[in-house]
């Protein structure tokens, strides 16, 4: 009834709609802006069509970008960090408790992280601007004001608040699936508890900790929103510089340059990433 | 002796309700009951500051001055919001259609093995997930200002941005997640179903309706739910593509958050966690129904 012939053909048929949607909306702009990143910029802000390598000469003298590059590695590493320690034992603790309650903290989890993401920058605004709840209290034993946003700092709360839900729920999904009798088994053959931890639990929890922690990078490292609203004109990331290639500074060509390098060391840091994790876990589990 | 070993092991195997772990080492286990009580912590206080000042009716500060619902009524007759909250709800509303069928379709091409270029369709699937969305977002204006431009000049057509060039953008960067969720699910189907409504003289149409999509159903709706809630929460594709006039809850709310903190806004965020509450309560009853 099902030959391979008939079968090959309509799987190219339903994977038609997507290919040619994400042709033209996905690809075709990413191979514009690389074709972008190549010409120049004309007096009145729009593209001049003129090939030269000009803006990648550029981009790799301008310290400011390599500086905001950093900046928001920097800022994603932290983010990835933290939210990874402190959710590793969070989701442990979930996966540990009964079906019922297990259920009752997914579900707290999940509200926040269904809740839209300017929501939680803006509550973040409330409770440590210059007006908010933190100096308010401040004020009645005459201390304050601190100046608490417009730096790193608030930026980097607001983005572990944001993603944490992400670090925690394919965290808390690999653990979930963890075959408790393991430990137990590790632990009767005379393994220590670090050793355990180590050999048996981290290995197979590994694809959870791979799928959290590209869930928080990617975005992290790409922001645009919480560095505008909670960094001011302090916190320049790379999803700053981008927006304003792109809108007020109107210099397209150089903002694509900027786009390209931008996601070839990004690819190029998950391609890394996987394949270390990778090698971890076969190192860990021969064959 | 092997016997009583086994049926302990299978004990221990279905309590896992009764952490392993509390038995060895019960400092470990304060250690994570104080971890999760901070996290909890640290995800629900911002929030909750957030909804009771909503309810202050102190205009600014954060003194309490006794409770109000002056900002909700304030909320309710602000005519921007209301447009612009309609006009989210029309993108999301559209672009998950448009995304969870291409999206279920690209899932079910993929559950078929060993076609010519199934791996580069499943590799390129997840690109748009990689790519940061303010780097989609760019190219995608890029993109629209060029063709448009090509249109005016090869064919005298005049085309603009506006709320279809959103919902395009949309659409692009919600099929691949369709696809990742149908295809949780569509890896639990048990292909032998379809072989046998096959034998059985069904056609590949009466199949998939009858049989496939009644038990990948589920997944389905949990990808159009995830399509719908990402394209609600966009802001910075939409900010990109959009054409002037339109204005999105997200874009609305921007702009006003950018500038100060106000009751109005703590009374519409506290709307939107209501909002977004409700959701996952729904989807939560879904669940449980079709279990039971």
């Amino acid at each position: 009834m099902y030959n391979a012939r008939t079968e090959q053909r309509r799987a190219w048929l339903q994977a038609s709609p997507a290919l040619i949607w994400l042709g033209f909306f996905f690809l075709a702009p990413l191979v514009l802006i690389l074709i972008y990143s190549f010409q120049g910029r004309a007096d009145d802000g729009t593209v001049l069509w003129n090939w030269s390598l000009a803006n990648y000469q550029k981009l790799f003298a301008d310290g400011a970008f390599w500086r905001t590059l950093w900046l928001s590695t920097w800022i994603a590493l932290v983010v990835t960090a933290i939210t990874l320690v402190v959710s590793y034992p969070l989701a442990f603790f979930m996966a540990t408790r009964s079906p019922k309650r297990r259920g009752l903290l997914v579900l707290a989890v999940m509200i926040p992280f269904w809740t839209n993401f300017l929501v939680r920058i803006y509550a973040w605004k409330v409770l440590l601007g210059n007006n908010g709840v933190v100096n308010r209290f401040l004020d009645q034993f005459d201390l304050g004001p601190l100046q608490m946003i417009n730096n790193p700092s608030a930026v980097i709360m607001a983005l572990i608040y944001g993603e944490l839900p992400y670090m925690i729920l394919p965290l808390y999904a690999a653990l979930e699936r963890f075959d408790w009798v393991q430990l137990e088994a590790a632990r009767d053959l005379g393994a220590g508890r670090f050793q355990t931890f180590w050999h048996v639990l981290l290995p197979q929890t590994l694809p959870g900790i791979t799928a959290g922690s590209i869930l928080v990078f990617v975005p992290t490292v790409g922001t645009f929103a919480v560095s505008d609203i909670l960094g001011g004109t302090s916190v320049n990331m790379v999803g700053n510089t981008l927006s304003l290639q792109f809108g007020s500074a109107s210099n397209w060509a150089y903002g694509s340059a900027i786009s390209m390098i931008f996601m070839l060391l990004l690819l190029g840091a998950i391609l890394l990433y996987f394949k270390a994790t990778r090698e971890v876990n076969d190192g860990e589990n021969p064959g | 002796m092997a016997k009583i070993l086994a049926d302990k092991r299978i004990e221990t195997k279905h309590g896992r309700s009764r952490p392993v772990a509390k038995r060895h080492m019960p400092w470990g286990t304060w250690a994570l009951t104080l971890n999760a009580i901070f996290v909890y912590t640290f995800l629900y206080v911002p929030i909750i500051v957030l909804v009771l000042f909503s309810f202050n009716a102190a205009k600014v500060g954060a003194q309490w001055q006794g409770f109000t619902l002056q900002w909700y009524n304030e909320l309710f007759a602000d005519a921007r919001l209301g447009d612009a909250l309609w006009t989210s709800l029309k993108i999301a509303g559209l672009s998950t259609i448009i995304a969870t069928t291409i999206g279920t379709l690209a899932a079910l091409a993929l559950e078929k093995r060993g076609w010519r270029g199934r791996k580069a369709f499943d590799t390129g699937l997840y690109l748009p997930v990689i790519i940061p969305d303010v780097v989609m977002a760019v190219s995608l204006l890029g993109f629209f200002t060029l063709a448009f431009r090509q249109f005016q000049a090869l064919l005298g057509l005049n085309l603009a941005m506006g709320l279809w060039t959103v919902i395009i953008s949309h659409v692009a960067f919600n099929i691949s997640f369709v696809t990742v969720v149908v295809g949780t699910s569509l890896a639990n189907f048990d292909r032998r179903l379809e072989e046998a409504a096959a034998d059985l003289g069904a056609t590949p149409w009466q199949t998939f309706w009858k049989i496939k999509f009644p038990l990948i159903g589920p997944g389905v709706l949990g990808g159009a739910l995830l399509s719908f809630t990402l394209s609600l929460d966009d802001f910075v594709v939409t900010f990109f593509t959009r054409g002037p006039g339109v204005n999105t809850l997200t874009t609305e709310v921007y702009g006003r958050i950018k500038k100060s903190i106000s009751p109005e806004i703590n009374a519409i965020s506290s709307l939107m966690l209501l909002g977004s509450t409700i959701l996952v309560l729904t989807s939560l009853w879904m669940q449980r129904r079709r279990q039971a």
